[in-house]
């Protein structure tokens, strides 16, 4: 065989390039980045509502719409409360005027005045995203932009989200909506800014009455986390299968 | 609140009862848009293929013309979801990033297939026409003749074999393009259905039947709007040359057809049919299932919009023109007045998946009702309101005027075939 030394000299730098380009295509993970992508997360984080603490303040509204930065008098939120009266008739009143920001001081509900004495039982529901073990926002978003991460929080990235809104679509608990801002999808991440610093989220933070509480399920010694698997806990909508993690104590069978 | 913050869907999502906060009618005219070109680009492409795979030969002339006009349909199949993105911006990141369990993750990539399959298949029917054009075109002089003569070369692609033997070869090739492209037209609309199909949340439109309802309807509303956009050119054409005296050639003259017209018609009556029984099936199914959901359903479809399913979509869209097309002595005006009822029967179809399935709400306890902005005051207005949805139905008639001029689908002469 021969070679010149012109062959040679192509052959070899494109040789080099063959091998090179592809490569650079990789990028270098830092040693903290490697371990979370391949390690088992000692960290699954789910969501503790009791329905018999909630007053229907609506702090846990204000603070997450200012904590989140969603434009404090649009009307979307991350989380909302609901208001449930049940009149002796058997008919069920629910209403969550502005996501209950500003409380519920009105007797009346969704443009019904409710006698009080009327009334059978009424209590109140927060919501937020229930970070599904099985996200069906996840499995229709086309571009990958919404996912789950190890620990379990579903995120949104604002930067790849193209706006279709499928995800809001295929949300049984109605939780996604367009970020009037951003134009992207949004919806509650459990605060993760805060939680993956060891903080509590906005609403948790300031509920004064011990409604809201986030647990660690992988951990054993987490208080709540006691609670939700000593407890007789109920989840919304079990039934799409989404195996939803927010977790509720006292719920009523009224509540959609 | 400032002006610039306007919480999209806020703006023609009217609330009744208890609904989410964060609920609208987020998907509004242009996903009813959407599955309607799509089934449109679908219908015309397997008119076309009815002649060139099954070789019914009294379809040839609407074929063609199917063939072409599918072809101008098609840009408008995609352009309702460019419109309807937030971000339309980052609308190639699906060919970017596929996330394959994602039901529109891949229509890029059908879309494309489909696109390259009309495109290759009009390339082997019309390339004798190129070539003929561009040897025709010559000698002759000007600047147009020239730019003309020189979007043919282009059109060659560089291919001037007109022998017996190469064109037997291109006749073979349209006919496996068209064989292949039966079953990408009925993936690419039977995908469309899968989307709404597949979305869990939405007890409406959570149906295995979705897919195979929307082909049907889609093959009904193509077959109706290539009979009707044929009806009307060839009579346009008759009527011109009758005022003028011969301003086009005697062969072109003839006018619609009416023995095309049957054959098309016959297989428009067949799919409608089928379309039917599918939608009927479902509806039953989920009355006698009567799943949780079936109280909030039978509230929207027996009483809030009665009048958009079963007046103008089922009677109005699909009953009156069956009847009208099988009535014995059907003239051209009645035809037509019947496909123009089957094309809003369609779309009503459309409108009534779409907007219907975000008629309640996820709660089951309201209701949320769609005003479609009629005059814009913001793009966003614009494009998700009736001049938006103007927009994308006048597309292809622009583009099929500009094909044609090339491709000219209505000359009984022009293909290789």
């Amino acid at each position: 065989m021969t070679c010149s030394r012109r062959d040679f000299l192509k052959d070899a730098v494109g040789g080099t390039l063959a091998t090179v380009m592809p490569l650079s295509a990789f990028t270098f993970l830092s040693t903290a980045e490697a371990r979370t992508a391949v390690e088992e997360s000692k960290v699954r984080w789910a969501f503790l509502v009791d329905t018999n603490k909630c007053v229907g303040c609506g702090l846990c509204v204000k603070a997450c719409k200012n904590e989140n930065e969603i434009p404090y008098d649009a009307e979307v939120t991350r989380t909302w409360v609901e208001r449930y009266v049940i009149t002796k008739d058997g008919k069920t009143h629910i209403d969550s005027p502005m996501g209950g920001r500003d409380g519920f001081t009105s007797m009346e509900v969704d443009g019904e005045e409710i006698d009080p004495d009327n009334i059978e039982k009424a209590f109140f529901v927060p919501k937020l995203c229930n970070q599904c073990d099985n996200p069906a926002c996840v499995q229709v978003c086309p571009v990958g932009a919404t996912y789950q991460t190890n620990d379990g929080v579903v995120l949104v990235d604002r930067d790849w989200c193209i706006g279709c809104g499928y995800c809001i679509m295929a949300c049984p608990y109605g939780v996604r909506f367009f970020h009037p801002v951003h134009k992207v999808a949004d919806k509650c991440n459990f605060c993760y800014h805060r939680i993956s610093k060891g903080m509590e989220p906005a609403c948790v933070e300031c509920c004064s009455f011990g409604a809201r509480r986030i647990a660690n399920l992988k951990d054993p010694d987490d208080p709540v986390t006691k609670i939700i698997t000593t407890e007789r806990v109920a989840v919304l909508k079990d039934e799409y299968g989404t195996k939803p993690h927010v977790f509720y104590l006292g719920l009523d069978a009224n509540v959609r | 609140m400032p002006h610039d913050i306007i919480v999209h869907g806020i703006e023609w999502t009217v609330k009744e009862l208890f609904v989410y906060p964060n609920e609208y009618i987020y998907w509004s005219i242009q996903i009813v848009m959407y599955p309607y070109m799509t089934g449109l680009v679908a219908g015309a492409f397997v008119l076309s293929s009815l002649y060139h795979v099954f070789g019914l030969k009294q379809l040839k002339e609407i074929a063609q013309f199917s063939l072409v006009f599918s072809l101008a349909l098609l840009p408008v199949a995609a352009l309702p979801l460019l419109l309807h993105l937030q971000q339309p911006t980052r609308a190639m990141e699906p060919l970017l990033t596929p996330h394959f369990t994602s039901a529109i993750a891949a229509f890029g990539i059908v879309f494309t297939a489909y696109a390259l399959i009309v495109l290759s298949e009009i390339w082997f029917v019309y390339r004798k026409y190129f070539v003929e054009q561009v040897h025709a075109l010559k000698n002759k002089q000007g600047l147009s003749n020239a730019m003309s003569r020189l979007v043919y070369r282009a059109l060659t692609i560089g291919a001037y074999d007109v022998s017996d033997d190469a064109i037997r070869v291109d006749k073979k090739a349209a006919t496996v393009l068209a064989a292949i492209g039966i079953p990408v037209a009925c993936f690419l609309h039977g995908y469309a259905g899968f989307i709404f199909g597949s979305v869990k949340a939405n007890a409406l439109w959570m149906s295995p039947l979705m897919p195979v309802i929307f082909i049907m309807s889609a093959v009904v509303s193509g077959i109706a709007l290539c009979m009707l956009t044929y009806i009307i050119i060839r009579e346009w054409q008759a009527f011109r040359s009758r005022r003028h005296g011969g301003l086009l050639e005697a062969k072109e003259i003839k006018g619609a057809e009416l023995d095309v017209i049957d054959t098309a018609a016959r297989y428009l009556l067949g799919f409608l049919v089928a379309a039917i029984s599918l939608e009927m099936l479902d509806l039953i199914f989920r009355g006698y299932t009567a799943m949780k959901s079936w109280d909030i359903l039978r509230s929207v479809m027996y009483g809030k919009d009665f009048m958009n399913i079963f007046l103008l979509q089922y009677t109005l869209g699909n009953l009156v023109p069956f009847v009208l097309l099988l009535l014995p002595g059907r003239t051209l005006k009645r035809t037509v007045l019947a496909l123009l009822l089957v094309l809003f029967g369609v779309f009503m179809m459309r409108w009534n998946v779409v907007i219907g399935g975000q008629a309640f709400s996820l709660s089951f306890s309201g209701y949320m009702h769609y005003e479609i902005p009629i005059i814009p005051h913001s793009v966003e207005t614009f494009k998700e309101g009736v001049f938006g949805a103007l927009t994308v139905i006048s597309v292809p008639f622009i583009l099929f005027w500009i094909i044609n001029k090339f491709v000219p689908s209505l000359q009984r002469e022009a293909s290789g075939e």
